[in-house]
């Protein structure tokens, strides 16, 4: 008797998904430990006054809905599309062409295709259709509309979650359509249900309360301030002495919490302070906040109003201090909403002059309106115009690739300035394939809130195009440090280095800097800033 | 003719199909992309998927260079450690070979021009393989838990820590206005 043997292709239990946009509606969602971040805590909702603030658990069947929740959400939708006329062209003119389709980096590394930014933004706007479209009210699905049920609910919570709002897709659609949007606007409807994520509700209120994500308050700011004057002190032999919330100063510093309180943003930070102070003598007058303690704008990941409150915060610290204009250090989102929303937020920021060079003279034309000008564009001028003594063989244990944070690359343009100063404090620069560098950059895969701990699985594959990349210049070039100028990144890569690509460390452009520029009247620099022996320099320290 | 030979000969047949069938483990639109985007940057799962797949099997049907062999095993799993398998679905590919190549050399074996014991051999050593796969998957799952964990610690600096300055998060009252921390 022949025994039955399942054919191999029987056996691999093939999984008949409906091929792009069909079906996907009856499939219903699954949400997994490794891919979701665990919800707000209600304390953290209630400090801003966001509503249905409560305990609930993604697991559960029961979400604790307000019992109206449904007229909520289509109340906020109909709010938005008034006010929103992008929202409205995004939901009307996707031809469904599938260009954005293999451009997200969730999908490509995880094969979910509820990651393909055509489907995702499908999960909004099938509702659409079916409560404000004429064909769709009549036809259903056969137009592509769909009721909002608890389902269609959950299935939001766990894919908008799931979006960096990197804007990669944006730029392969033919009608420029904008996911990351769609992502934000359906983020501010779940969140007027009380479903956000801790991960960013948290920092939020932090950011409120005191000033920057941690929580942490001025005089630990200050503490770590002069734990990194002891560190400096004892690589360059000189005491800097940086200001802190001084009234008058003509430039006020707001850089991202991280480069203050987490490794290795820390070392980046010593790079912004050796570079004040050596400017200091050529007339440089800065001073830092302890209140304005945190560029990031975690607000900007839950709702436009709350964004607009946190980002309120840095003007109103600019103009109690009475400064011109402000520099901002390495941080990614920060830069998108000041260079995107500040105008229309809180602008024109009237009490501050347009950003001069105190240094060179340059007009910083592009901060024009919103007073703020990037340091990378600022330190770039100063190598420009020859202000900076720089020993850049001082980085020479380092091979340096760049990644190109999703904000400064895709919503400023901020693509040569970081660039040009790599190449200015490093001898070994080497550039990662085209097609994952500059506008076409590969997101960290943990932005927009979602650099938790508990969502590791989705963070490891959504960064795996990045990391992929990052492996082939290892492999080829030997390179062993990954530059960057966010603080989400300095923070995230470490992690998706360790699990793809181990043999390469995260740094910040500034701590290149600090390293190679070259103080008057400092000693024989032994170390780097992280305390490792300089090249050349292995034997003499006593490590 | 032995089953070496035979197998290093129909080599393209066996690697289409068993890379196939590695793609068909993903849902219909991931299945069509992994196939069909042959830039590794823009599609690094699919290319590596074929590349390792490739080298795995040389090594394992030719002299194997153990190490080799590991690399190429644990790079496909590595990545399937993240998306959305179980473990068995990480590492069932392995034993879709076993079936392959029972299929491909069926005639062979059935005509004594291929021992069965040789096949049989074969086969087992494709079960250590498998179980091999299922070693790497505990070490990447690890690997996840161990850089979760890391992380947690490591988000805040170590000056930080040194100076003892770390607080709790603070907290609320039931008000939401005041904090514990005054
Ligand atoms: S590329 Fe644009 S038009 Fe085409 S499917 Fe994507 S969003 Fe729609
Ligand atoms: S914005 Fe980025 S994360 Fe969101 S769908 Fe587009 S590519 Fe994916």
């Amino acid at each position: 008797m022949a025994e039955k043997i399942m054919k191999p292709e029987e056996m691999a239990n093939v999984n008949h998904t409906p091929p792009l946009l069909s079906g996907w509606m009856h499939r219903p969602v699954e949400i997994k430990s490794g891919i979701y971040c665990y919800p707000a805590k209600p304390a953290s909702l209630e400090y801003v006054s966001f509503p249905h603030a409560r305990e609930w658990s993604p697991m559960d069947e029961d979400w604790k809905l307000p019992p109206n929740w449904k007229e909520i959400i289509l109340e906020g939708l109909r709010e938005r599309l008034e006010r929103f006329r992008s929202l409205k062209i995004f939901m009307d003119i996707c031809v469904r062409c599938g260009a954005c389709a293999d451009k997200c980096h969730f999908f490509i590394g995880g094969g979910d295709p509820r990651n393909m930014p055509v489907l995702r933004a499908e999960l909004l706007r099938s509702v659409y259709r079916k409560e404000f479209t004429t064909a769709g009210k009549l036809m259903g699905e056969i137009a592509g509309a769909r009721e909002l049920t608890v389902d269609v609910l959950k299935e939001w919570w766990y894919y908008f979650f799931q979006c960096t709002e990197c804007r990669r897709c944006s730029l392969f659609c033919p009608y420029g359509i904008d996911t990351a949007e769609i992502t934000i606007v359906a983020r501010e409807l779940l969140n007027l249900l009380g479903l956000n994520i801790d991960w960013i509700a948290t920092p939020v209120a932090n950011c409120y309360r005191t000033g920057n994500h941690l929580g942490i308050q001025p005089h630990a700011f200050k503490d770590m301030i002069d734990f990194f004057l002891d560190d400096i002190e004892d690589i360059t032999g000189i005491r800097m002495e940086p200001s802190l919330n001084r009234k008058g100063a003509e430039i006020l510093f707001v850089t991202p919490s991280g480069d203050v309180f987490a490794d290795p943003g820390t070392y980046t930070c010593m790079g912004y302070i050796i570079l004040f102070h050596y400017l200091q003598s050529l007339g440089f007058d800065l001073t830092w906040s302890t209140f304005a303690s945190e560029g990031g704008n975690f607000g900007y990941f839950t709702s436009h109003e709350m964004a607009k409150r946190l980002n309120a915060k840095m003007y109103a610290e600019a103009k109690r201090l009475g400064v011109k204009w402000i520099l901002g250090g390495e941080c990614g989102h920060m830069w998108r909403v000041i260079n995107q929303y500040m105008d229309t937020f809180n602008g024109p920021a009237d009490f501050l002059e347009e950003p001069v060079s105190p240094i060179t003279g340059t007009k910083f034309e592009n901060a024009k309106t919103t007073k703020m000008v990037h340091i990378t564009e600022f330190t770039a001028d100063l190598i420009k115009n020859n202000k900076l003594k720089l020993d850049a063989s001082r980085n020479d244990n380092l091979k340096v690739t760049f990644h190109d944070s999703c904000n400064p690359a895709r919503a400023m343009g901020l693509l040569e300035e970081p660039r040009y100063i790599i190449r200015n404090t490093c001898n070994h620069f080497y550039e990662m394939p085209d097609n994952t560098i500059r506008e076409q950059t590969f997101c960290c895969g943990s932005g927009a809130g979602l650099n938790a701990g508990e969502n590791m699985e989705l963070r490891l594959r959504g960064g795996l195009p990045r990391a992929n990349a990052v492996k082939y210049v290892h492999e080829k070039f030997g390179v062993n440090m990954l530059s960057c100028v966010c603080a989400i990144d300095r923070a995230v890569f470490p992690a998706l280095m360790e699990y793809w690509v181990p043999e390469v460390g995260v740094t910040g452009v500034h701590e290149l800097v600090g390293n190679a520029l070259i103080l008057e009247g400092e000693k024989k620099r032994e170390t780097n800033l992280r305390g490792e022996p300089l090249p050349g320099m292995e034997e003499e320290k006593d490590v | 003719m032995k089953l070496e030979e035979l197998l290093l000969e129909r080599a393209s047949q066996v690697l289409k199909r068993w890379t196939d069938l590695i793609f068909d483990s993903y849902p219909a639109d991931a299945r069509r992309f992994l196939r069909k985007q042959e830039d590794p940057f823009a599609n690094p799962v699919g290319s590596a998927f074929s590349r390792e797949i490739e080298t795995f099997y040389r090594e394992f049907i030719g002299p194997a260079n153990p190490e080799k062999l590991s690399a190429a095993l644990e790079t496909v799993i590595r990545i399937r450690s993240v998306q959305e398998f179980s473990a068995s679905g990480a590492v069932r590919f392995l034993f879709l070979l076993k079936k392959i190549i029972r299929e491909e050399t069926s005639k062979e074996v059935r005509g004594n021009r291929i021992s069965q014991d040789e096949l049989l051999a074969l086969e087992s050593r494709l079960d250590d393989a498998a179980l091999a796969g299922f070693d790497l998957y505990m070490k990447c799952k690890e690997k996840v838990y161990e850089i979760r964990a890391g992380e947690a610690r490591s988000q805040v600096s170590g000056l930080l820590r040194r100076a003892g300055l770390i607080s709790e998060v603070p907290a609320w009252d039931s008000e939401g206005k005041k904090s514990t921390l005054g």
